[in-house]
């Protein structure tokens, strides 16, 4: 039995800011595969939910005139994974929610739930950080909020969102962010599956047209500080730099400002700094090779 | 809170009464005696509650019965024929390749076959590992419920 003081069920996404609205300190839970287990481990008691799983309005993917991918909040892993428009323009992205607890959890578990959760490890986080990816944020007002995911993540399991106010509701990813990139995700783990990241590490790379230079760059990490992270001092460094060894050897933590990993019980400071020189340049190449470099 | 609703498990709609703080497994296993649904570590990672919800496989441990009022159940009790006299061609594949040893992740494991059934497909070795990869299994070392699996979803033998 889950501590659980009130169920709340909404229809729609006005109905869930009703709700959050004139009951203080109500929860929204998607998937469950996150709130629940919050429960199981006694870290949120006796509390008030608003189940949001079952709103239409709140699922599916949809590429607009502009060609900017949208993705609805409660949106499964599963669905995001076998898209057709997700596969062909950002298979990276695919391969990211693949990557995700265990099939069963995939079938349940939603995007918006990951980022939302603000968990330093969420997989899906780190290549929404390089796809400079929009959040689109409704408030019991009324309004739409519209911010960059990269001022999403304040501290570790915690958001910019205005709990008692406001709903995540639509993932933006605009075809200038995507179209002519190559990406990559590594994601580094103990085992293939269940796992949670001991680090994670997207980059997105854009060529020149002779394929020798790096016109653009974005690398982030996740489980490397406080919260999932661009780099944007490395991203200075690299970008208009030649495509060689050179180049990605610059991909190392004394190069990075923004980074402070630390001891956990997963693994070792220093092991994970070994991981940030390791799969930053393997994703890198990876990144690099898929748009037909090096 | 006590709560009424309907259940559809198998095929049947069920009226039953429910607390709303419960979860699926204990819904299934408590008022409906459907007793293949295994309580494991109930935090998600072991799939020994897994059912199908609407084809999907899903751990019923982290999910609310409230959750499932108007969506379709499936157990590995509702692969019985009526008689009950013949074994679903899966349960004969785990029995045949000896997959089953303490049984107790079995009825997850037949549940996630009967998906990749279901969608008509073939499936490669590596394939099914990463399918199965939701079931801990303690007792087999897993090749004989990938043999299983081969025998249902796998590449046709030439």
């Amino acid at each position: 039995m889950y501590d659980i003081k009130k169920i709340h069920q909404a229809n729609s996404v006005q109905d869930v800011l009703r709700i959050i609205e004139e009951n203080p300190n109500t929860k929204i839970i998607s998937g469950g595969t996150d709130v629940l287990i919050k429960m199981k481990e006694r870290k949120l008691k006796d509390v008030e939910i608003v189940s949001i799983g079952d709103i239409s309005e709140l699922k599916g993917i949809s590429i607009d005139g502009n060609g900017t991918i949208i993705i609805k909040a409660a949106t499964c892993f599963i669905d995001i994974i076998t898209n057709a428009d997700i596969l062909r323009h950002i298979p990276t992205l695919a391969k990211a929610c693949n990557q995700i607890g265990s099939p069963q959890i995939r079938n349940i578990a939603t995007i918006g739930g990951n980022l939302c959760n603000g968990a330093v490890s969420a997989d899906v986080v780190p290549i929404l950080l390089v796809l400079d990816a929009e959040l689109h944020i409704n408030n019991v007002n009324g309004e739409v909020r519209i911010i960059d995911v990269n001022d999403l993540h304040t501290g570790p399991g915690q958001t910019s969102l205005d709990d008692g106010k406001e709903i995540l509701t639509e993932i933006h990813i605009k075809k200038v962010n995507y179209q002519g990139y190559g990406f990559d995700y590594f994601k580094y783990g103990k085992r293939n599956a269940m796992e949670i990241a001991t680090l994670g590490c997207a980059t997105g790379v854009k060529l020149n047209e002779e394929k020798n230079k790096i016109a653009d760059f974005k690398i982030s990490y996740s489980v490397a500080a406080p919260t999932p992270r661009r780099c944007r001092s490395l991203e200075r460094l690299i970008i208009g730099e030649d495509v060689s060894q050179d180049t990605i050897n610059l991909i190392k933590p004394e190069n990075i400002e923004e980074l402070k990993p630390r001891d956990s019980w997963r693994a070792s400071k220093d092991f994970r700094l070994q991981l940030i020189k390791e799969i930053g340049r393997r994703t890198a190449i990876e990144a690099i090779r898929s748009q037909g470099g090096m | 809170m006590l709560k009424i609703i309907k259940l559809k498990v198998n095929g049947k709609v069920n009226e039953i009464s429910i607390d709303d703080r419960e979860s699926l497994t204990d819904t299934l296993r408590n008022r409906l005696g459907l007793t293949s649904v295994k309580k494991g570590c109930e935090a998600g990672e072991c799939g020994a509650c897994t059912i199908l919800l609407d084809g999907k496989t899903i751990n019923s441990c982290i999910y609310l019965t409230v959750w499932a009022e108007g969506k379709d159940i499936i157990t590995v009790e509702g692969l019985a024929t009526e008689n009950n006299d013949f074994l679903h061609p899966i349960q004969k594949a785990f029995v045949e390749e000896a997959a089953v040893q303490c049984g107790f992740c079995t009825p997850g494991l037949i549940l996630t076959t009967l998906e990749l059934m279901n969608t008509g497909k073939k499936y490669t070795r590596e394939e099914t590992r990463e399918a199965i990869s939701g079931h801990l299994c303690r007792c087999t070392g897993y090749e004989n419920i990938l043999n299983a699996l081969d025998k249902i979803v796998g590449p046709e033998k030439s």
